[in-house]
């Protein structure tokens, strides 16, 4: 028990050291590169008044140092300053679009799961045939195309020639604010409120987005759902499963998988921490109000609050989904407790 | 006769050569046991293996005859051979560690094996489990039923993996160095175990090992391999008569306490063998 | 004739220098990598990018930054073989000299990448206790941004352009290198080889350039392989973005920002410059691939 207490404190302060370098790497970016911290920050047209202000909350005249715990103190507080173009603290508008971001993200994962699984066990059974090698230029393919290109051409085949789906945005203009929050995320909430119209408006524009980005993380699922199955089925439990006679979807299902069951989990959080990076440009080219297109209206108009604000969260989400991946490893693996 | 073979050639091949393990073995077998000794390599394992269609995709198997009790194991399907793996010929692999699913319960996998064959539910399965776990003489079969293989031993596990193979009451049992991965201490034990059970059962045995005074003293007959081929087949009561060169080679290298030797001799291979 | 000569002195069962062993290992490499299909088309397609880069002046049909405001957004034709863009310059040059960008920036950023992370991670692995943890905190903070994202916060503090962007990616693509050198380093720092020259005399720093780090080279090639198409596709999209090359500079990923607007009217503008990103990515890929399964199976 006191091993393993350790163990836990060892990986904690393992992530709290990481937070505290992410932190330091952050306000690099805010304070210390920018060629003036203050216009990055409040934007070119501000007053003399609040460009003065602002110097003098930054603490910009201080030491470095000084200045570094400052920033400690007001990010501990949740507080990432305020955004110029929309005028509210960072946080507000982080708090409002992050859910579209999460429903896209985690629409995406369970579709990449329930797909991308399945195929790299069939992959890994079929080793070396024709389904293999398909599969795996599939998977390939995914780690070669970007992001944007295959939203554009979605929405060009889809959208624009084929006209079965819905253009941009998170939903029909007619939806605009009928759906009272409850979750943030609109299917869900549409739901709850029962305005089955609303729901098809919201996962018909979900459709496109959520289909490009788990192809994405389904190239990698798949990919490594395959090389921890061929690992698998080269053990003589395996050998011993089939001498007892059991069927071909016995033994890779109910003998070889499971093996392999809790290595995947790592891979499924991983993957959602990746849906994140994939979500910034995706959001981008489907004006989805989420945190990736906040991200980057944020950039292309340097704003910099907002994109310090954005990548701090993203960072710390990342950090936190390995940390659970790592505990939930330790937790339901059966040989290493 | 529940094992026929006759002129068993097992091949691999790879992108530019052709290795034959197996070149033209043949063995029959009734209701008895039959000792297959030789060293690795030899292709002991994989005879066996071809008559449980376990071998891996890359391996080319051809035979005059490789019969189960009649069936043609070489044209059978699948399908068919999943009648007969389990059901009736039961394959004991040698490193419990190894060949034991490390993420599931002792007693699921040995219920699990009950049920396949014999049907009914879950908790008679365990039941059944667990009655097995004591005829295998696993002092407190409920407490191992319910632990995972790495918890256990290596004398523990193959009892595990023996009462696994005998859940669907099989008629040939095959164990392939099922005592190699124990210690010397317990291998005697696990054999009389093997044999207390097969006996009772009234089933045959194949029994492969590099060991040749243990399979010398648990089986009726005795068959040497060497690189693929069968040097010589003997009563293992007559096997201090043993003709072929290999065979009297392995019996001199053997230490003896009642026979103490200077020096212990050297077998020193004929290139004959190859191809005798 | 020579080719069979220089077959033969390679592939000779006993070397008799180290020269011919080394490029007898070379070629037996060189023949397992040209039996798998989709390495060579991907080296085919590498060579083709590179070669059509490197004489895009030459085999340009017009200036790529030349203007004609009466062709806008033309389909292909017999003179503009792509067709013409939002300002009418032809796409066909364009796409030449964006390869010439690309090129470039790829080619800079594994010339910043590859030796820092080799000298970190090996670094890291020789020296181990403090200095191991140490370096190995840094990597893991660096490592715990998703890429893209850092890179673009990165751009945004810096001024948005080619530089920044190249920068930018080097900053966040180096901590998987050190990782894998450390990886090797580890590996390779208790034997007895290594132990060997510790004991002639060699100091840390000779044993750690000449004997580890070569060690670490065929793995790390292996990585920046398939690592190539993932920082041509991040290049791209901070030029997607607006961030990386900015206008009229013809990367890739900057036509297709541009071209964005005219999507569902003159679709080609913006698919074109998506095709080659996909192209030598898939290259990249199918080549890195091939290389993994020849150079370090374990990983296969």
């Amino acid at each position: 028990m006191n091993k393993k207490l350790k163990s836990f404190a060892g990986i904690l302060g393992s992530v709290f050291l990481t937070l505290f370098g992410l932190t330091v790497v952050t306000f690099l970016i805010g304070r210390v590169m920018p060629v003036d911290p203050v216009i990055a920050a409040v934007g070119d047209n501000a007053s003399e008044a609040v460009i003065s202000r602002a110097r003098v909350e930054m603490g910009l005249d201080q030491p470095v140092i000084v200045q570094f715990f400052h920033y400690l103190g007001q990010v501990l507080r949740g507080d990432f300053g305020t955004s110029v173009l929309t005028h509210n603290p960072v946080w507000v508008d982080i708090a409002r679009f992050f859910p579209a971001t999460l429903e896209l993200a985690t629409a995406a994962l369970i579709l990449s799961t329930v797909i991308g699984i399945p195929l790299g066990v069939w992959a890994a059974t079929r080793q070396g045939k024709l389904i293999d090698q398909v599969i795996r230029v599939v998977c390939l393919a995914g780690h070669s195309v970007p992001v944007f290109m295959l939203a554009l051409v979605s929405l060009l085949v889809f959208y624009a020639t084929l006209g079965i789906a819905p253009g941009p945005g998170r939903q029909n203009i007619i939806f605009d604010g009928m759906i009272p929050q409850v979750t943030g995320l609109l299917t869900v909430d549409s739901l709850i409120e029962g305005d089955w119209d609303a729901f098809y408006d919201a996962l018909a524009h979900m459709v496109q987005p959520v289909c490009i980005l788990a192809y994405f993380s389904m190239a990698y699922i798949t990919r490594m759902t395959r090389a921890f199955m061929l690992g698998a089925l080269k053990g003589e439990f395996i050998i011993t499963a089939r001498a007892k006679g059991l069927s071909a979807f016995t033994v890779v299902w109910i003998h070889a998988f499971p093996t392999v069951a809790v290595q995947l989990v790592t891979v499924l959080a991983l993957t959602y921490a990746g849906l994140l990076e994939g979500a910034v440009v995706t959001e981008t080219v489907f004006s989805w109000p989420g945190i990736g297109q906040y991200l980057t209206v944020s950039l292309m108009n340097a704003d910099m609050n907002p994109v310090v604000g954005s990548t701090l969260l993203i960072g710390v989400i990342y950090v936190g989904l390995n940390l659970i991946a790592d505990l939930l490893y330790r937790v339901l693996d059966p040989r290493v407790r | 006769m529940l094992v026929d073979i006759q002129n068993l050639k097992i091949s691999f091949a790879s992108r530019n050569s052709r290795f034959d393990a197996v070149r033209g073995v043949s063995m029959q077998l009734g209701t008895e046991k039959l000792g297959i000794v030789g060293e690795s390599g030899s292709g002991k394992s994989l005879t066996a293996r071809a008559l449980m269609k376990l071998l891996p995709s890359n391996a080319t198997i051809e035979a005059d005859a490789l019969r189960f009790d009649g069936i043609d194991v070489l044209a059978a399907s699948e399908r068919q051979m999943r009648k007969i793996r389990g059901k009736r010929a039961g394959f004991i692999l040698q490193d419990p560690k190894y060949s034991l699913n490390p993420v599931m319960t002792i007693g699921r996998q040995i219920a699990e094996s009950w049920r396949t064959h014999k049907g009914g539910g879950k908790k008679e399965a365990f039941e059944a489990a667990i009655t097995l776990l004591d005829q295998v003489k696993i002092r407190n079969p409920r407490e191992v039923a319910s632990v995972y293989p790495h918890e256990v031993s290596g004398g523990m596990g193959q009892r595990v993996m023996i009462a696994m193979m005998l859940a669907p009451d099989p008629e040939l049992l095959i164990a392939d160095e099922p005592t190699s991965a124990l210690d010397a201490t317990v291998q005697a034990e696990i054999l009389r175990l093997i044999e207390e059970l097969v006996s009772e059962r009234n089933m045959g045995l194949i029994l492969i090992s590099h060991d040749l005074p243990l399979v010398s003293h648990f089986c009726d007959r005795v068959m040497v391999m060497y690189s693929g081929r069968v040097l010589e087949e003997l009563k293992a009561s007559e096997l201090l008569n043993a003709q072929h060169p290999y065979t009297q080679g392995l019996l001199n290298c053997i230490p003896s306490l009642t026979h103490p030797r200077e020096r212990l001799p050297v077998l020193t291979r004929d290139a004959t063998w190859l191809t005798a | 004739m020579m080719l069979t000569n220089f077959r033969n002195w390679a592939l000779d069962e006993t070397p008799a220098s180290r020269g011919q062993a080394a490029w007898g290992h070379r070629y037996r490499i060189w023949l397992s990598l040209k039996a798998n299909p989709l390495a060579v088309l991907g080296l085919a397609i590498i060579v083709l990018f590179v070669v059509l880069s490197l004489l895009a002046p030459w085999l340009a049909t017009h200036d790529p930054a030349t203007q004609d405001l009466a062709n806008r957004l033309s389909k292909p034709t017999a003179i503009h073989w792509f067709g013409t863009d939002e300002l009418g310059r032809d796409i066909y040059s364009r796409i030449l000299f964006g390869g010439r960008v690309t090129l470039g920036m790829v080619i800079s950023v594994v010339i910043l990448v590859a030796p820092i992370g080799l000298a970190v991670g090996c670094i890291a692995g020789y020296f181990g206790g403090i200095v191991d943890t140490v370096l190995m905190r840094v990597t893991d903070v660096f490592l715990a941004f998703p890429r893209l994202i850092l890179a673009l916060a990165f751009v945004a503090a810096l001024k948005p352009g080619v530089e920044s962007a190249v920068l930018a990616i080097a900053l966040t693509s180096w901590p998987p290198y050190a990782r894998l050198a450390r990886a090797e380093t580890l590996t390779v720092r208790g034997t007895d080889f290594i132990a060997a020259y510790r004991l002639t005399g060699a100091s840390s720093w000779r044993i750690i350039l000449r004997h580890i780090a070569p060690l670490c080279v065929p793995s790390l090639i292996v990585r920046v392989t398939l690592d190539m198409s993932s920082i041509i596709i991040t290049a791209a999209s901070l030029g997607f973005l607006g961030m990386g090359a900015q206008p009229p500079s013809p990367e890739w990923g900057a036509m297709i920002a541009t071209a964005k607007r005219f999507l569902f009217e003159q679709w080609w503008v913006a698919v074109i410059p998506c095709i080659a990103i996909l192209l030598v990515s898939l290259a990249f890929n199918f080549l890195g691939d091939g290389l993994r399964d020849v150079l370090d199976p374990k990983e296969g």
